[in-house]
């Protein structure tokens, strides 16, 4: 079916949904995006250290193969290589298309992008903006997307949340129900295709460096719809965040890879295994032990954020937090003034909300949840796979609905690098944009063919479950479910896993599950209900919750961000596959089954941390006839 | 370090268009407690202060670190973000434990604390707030850019279109079409650019007449309120300069 004007909905605004929407643009699509927000208030404003490309201008001998072969590692071989060797190697040319595009990247002294140095890699591959390359970047694309909203291209429903994807009787997405979220109410939107890019689901754990956007209740709302998630056990907890009541706001890893130095006041009467095995003195009394320095000889600051996390959560646990809390000092006091100055943005976060002045003292700060790599599995051939041209890359299980950014499970496997995420964003968003108008050509009939039924009865579903939970009459507070859901997930479902608290909290949000059917909303008016907006978004967090939690207690090993103290190995005769989660709702959990992870190009290593070797890994069986986006 | 049994009043204008009213709430003071945070405390368990429980306070929110700029509000009369407005210092340096909260005044209101700035990302379209690529696909990197001018587009580009300098501009009310320093800034930003200012004429142009730059009254209050400190009146008088020459330009 060629289709004189391709129809696509985009959902979601930050980095993935907008390049998406972009190159759909470029392409003559009619592009529809819908958001909770201004599409430049998307949560992607709030990445702060940078985007990784092996451009080598600093004379490493870095290459995008170097940067593949981190990637991998650092994801502990969890993540398909293919679309990793692909991002990896589009990544130069996106650093300069956003470059082209007017993003504020630092530059040298001769006018050129400068790069620092980020963690689990020894190479200076991080373009960055100051200490804010995230909203940089978002405000690019942004200003790109508005350029084809005044050529007619795209539309924008802004304050408007996706609430249901329609799918027709043959299982093809269709278009979807949103919500206004200033009148409250509902609508369809018809489209040939379905891009979600939705962001990660932090909001379920509360306390994450999240935006409150991040609530994952698309993601939910679609797995319940019979989307695959894929990996969703696999949450990244950043070592460094500032403690709060509302938020825990992030220290970039730019604070460590501009210098900045973890430590803890010593105590010489205690020892501690470095990562040689070595029994070592933990520092010496009253004064400074940067402990990661020591642990970690080669990587020191800069070892990968699982590695990271873990170890401030020990030295803690041992009794050695600042002021006996759980928190450790992160010092930049003494770097000289123009590293400084590269970090003004977050060092003012800082100061805002602490009142201190971490120019002069060092930081307090203790890790937090940041960003899932697990998300909507989304399909992606080879280059020489023999079906590439018959499959379409990012499209989910429900044919039709694509899925991009953090809200798609690929690029990262079981932990992802910093500064990896911005990156994957914009490279998923770019084939996303490709994909999306070759599957709309292979379609034999469009949607304004579809049974007008089809879409008013996705509606009414929707107008169903409004009416129910706006009348529901219990005890039961919403918002106060969602403080006792995060508390458990929190405590048992983030840094450190056993069976048995997994297992209570699985049962646990089986019993929040039950109690959310006895919610009252202490507001039932029809604008702007913010109360009625979370309470429905709830039920599908509750969901997702689920999936972490089932997914970490089914996989009993060590891997990447996923620690389980009574398997403290990676087990690869095992484990290394993908979980992937499948919604029945005659269960009252996930089913959890598992597939293969393509490794064609690197075969699994020991993910080792200790030694400062620049190696050069060779790459196999790379195939000849890879096309990038750009 | 105020005793933490304290407590502190909430004095919030609130409700729909055409029936907005005061509601006081008082809540327990927490360390590090913020606007936000507080509202965040009201949705949990919505009574004011008469005891009475009521609709919780809707507002809008997102990165609550100050990059986002959703949380704009007026918080004792001052335009600024909610969630960078930490409840002890404001107390201590008021002398009063009460905080007024108000929604802007110069957007329409959609309820509570919530207003539509939709007019300012409208003004981005008309000034042409964009750089003309030719494409998304490989071209190489862009111009060569020197650290001193990256420094000066990264401070404009850092504008959250919060709209704090809309709102505390006097030049910006009910009898004027003035777009603001924001946009104005914007402006300066893409001129800036060596790709952008090819097309520099075309951002010109839309500030000449009525609702440009030379309805700005140099007030400075944009500069005064802005939470990103973008020099603000600078950018607006040398977009000022810049349409001086153009007109001078168009004249011969």
């Amino acid at each position: 079916m060629k289709k004189q004007v391709k129809e696509v909905i985009v959902v979601g605004g930050g980095l993935a949904g907008l390049s998406a929407a972009m190159r759909l643009a470029e392409k003559g699509c009619k592009v529809k995006i819908v958001s909770v927000t201004k599409v430049k208030r998307s949560h992607s404003v709030c990445a702060q250290g940078g985007i990784n490309a092996a451009i080598n201008s600093m004379g490493e001998d870095d290459s995008p193969l170097i940067h593949a072969y981190d990637t991998i590692k650092g994801g502990d071989f969890l993540a398909n290589q293919p679309p990793i060797l692909e991002m990896c190697l589009s990544a130069p040319k996106i650093i300069y298309m956003m470059d082209r595009f007017g993003c504020t990247f630092n530059r040298t002294l001769e006018g050129n992008l400068d790069f620092r140095r980020f963690g689990g890699t020894l190479y200076s591959r991080t373009a960055f903006c100051g200490a804010s390359t995230g909203q940089q970047l978002l405000y690019s694309l942004d200003e790109q997307v508005r350029r084809y909203e005044v050529k007619g291209l795209v539309e924008k429903f802004e304050n408007h949340e996706f609430m249901r994807l329609i799918i027709d009787d043959e299982g093809v997405a269709r278009g979807i129900v949103i919500m206004d979220l200033f009148n409250m109410k509902l609508d369809i939107l018809k489209a040939d295709a379905v891009v979600i890019a939705t962001g990660g689901p932090g909001l379920i754990f509360k306390k994450s460096t999240n935006s409150t956007f991040c609530t994952g209740a698309a993601n939910g709302r679609l797995y319940m719809q019979g989307m695959k998630y894929a990996n969703g056990e696999f949450i990244q907890i950043h070592p460094t965040a500032i403690p709060g009541e509302d938020k825990l706001r992030l220290m970039s890893e730019s604070a460590r890879g501009e210098g900045g130095r973890i430590y803890v006041e010593g105590d010489s009467s205690k020892s501690i295994i470095n990562s040689d095995g070595k029994t070592i003195p933990c520092g010496i009394s009253g004064k400074p032990w940067y402990f990661l320095e020591e642990l970690y000889p080669a990587f020191g600051n800069l070892v990968p954020r699982d590695i990271g996390a873990r170890e401030i959560l020990r030295i803690c646990e041992m009794g050695m937090g600042v002021d006996g809390k759980s928190q450790v000092y992160l010092d930049v006091s003494h770097l000289p003034e123009e590293k400084k100055h590269k970090l003004e943005s977050i060092l003012d976060i800082y100061q805002k909300f602490t009142g201190d002045n971490p120019r002069e003292v060092p930081m307090k700060i203790f890790p937090a949840v940041h960003y899932s790599m697990g998300g909507g599995w989304v399909d992606f051939p080879a280059a020489d796979d023999p079906d590439r041209w018959t499959r379409f890359r990012q499209m989910t299980n429900i044919p039709g609905c694509f899925n991009v950014g953090e809200s798609d499970y690929q690029y990262h496997g079981a932990n992802r690098l910093g500064a990896n995420s911005l990156l994957s964003c914009i490279f998923g968003g770019l084939v996303t944009g490709n994909e999306v108008p070759r599957y709309i050509d292979s379609l034999s009939t469009s949607y304004d063919e579809i049974s007008s039924k089809t879409f008013e009865r996705s509606l009414q579903l929707e107008e169903d479950f409004k009416k129910d939970l706006l009348s529901r009459n219990g005890a039961e507070n919403v918002h106060m479910l969602h403080d006792e859901l995060a508390e458990w997930m929190v405590n048992n479902v983030t840094v450190k896993r056993n069976n048995k608290d997994l297992t209570l909290t699985l049962n646990k949000i089986k019993e929040i599950k039950e109690r959310y059917k006895n919610i009252s909303l202490d507001d039932r008016t029809k604008f702007s209900n913010q109360t009625y907006v979370f309470a429905n978004q709830f039920l599908s967090m509750l969901e997702l919750a689920q999936v972490i939690t089932k997914g970490a207690l089914c996989r009993n090993e060590f891997r990447g961000a996923h620690f389980k103290s009574e398997f403290p190995n990676r087990d690869d005769e095992n484990f290394l596959k993908t979980t992937i989660a499948t919604y029945d709702a005659k269960k009252d959990e996930p089913v959890i089954s598992y597939e293969p992870v393509e490794m064609q190009y690197l075969k699994p290593i020991l993910r080792d941390y200790s030694q400062a070797k620049k190696i050069k890994p060779t790459l196999q069986n790379i195939p000849s006839n890879i096309e990038l986006p750009l | 370090m105020v005793k933490l049994s304290e407590t502190y009043i909430l004095k919030i204008f609130r409700g729909h268009p055409g029936n907005q009213y005061f509601e006081e709430f008082e809540l327990e003071l927490k360390p590090f407690a913020n606007v936000t945070s507080s509202l965040m405390q009201i949705q949990k368990n919505p009574i004011n202060i008469k005891g009475k429980r009521v609709e919780p306070i809707v507002w809008e929110q997102g990165c609550l670190e100050e990059v986002c700029g959703s949380c704009s509000m007026l918080i004792n009369g001052y335009p600024r973000q909610g969630c960078t407005a930490l409840i002890e210092p404001i107390m201590k340096e008021t002398k009063n434990k009460t905080i007024t909260l108000a929604p802007f005044s110069k957007f329409p209101l959609v309820r509570d604390l919530i207003v539509d700035r939709s007019i300012m990302f409208d003004n981005l379209k008309k000034v042409h707030a964009w750089i003309d690529v030719d494409s998304s696909y490989d071209r190489g990197p862009g111009p060569k850019i020197s650290p001193e001018k990256q420094e000066v587009m990264y401070t404009l580009s850092t504008c959250m279109t919060c709209g704090c300098c809309v709102e505390a501009c006097p030049q910006v009310n009910e009898r004027s079409k003035f777009v603001g320093p924001a946009i104005i800034a914007q402006v300066k930003l893409f001129n800036d650019n060596p790709t952008g200012s090819i097309q520099a004429i075309e951002r010109l142009r839309p500030l000449m007449g009525e609702g440009g730059v030379a309805d700005c009254g140099n007030a400075q209050n944009c500069v005064r309120v802005c939470p990103k400190k973008i020099p603000l009146t600078d950018a607006i008088a040398a977009m000022g300069r810049s349409i001086t020459k153009q007109i001078f330009k168009d004249l011969f």
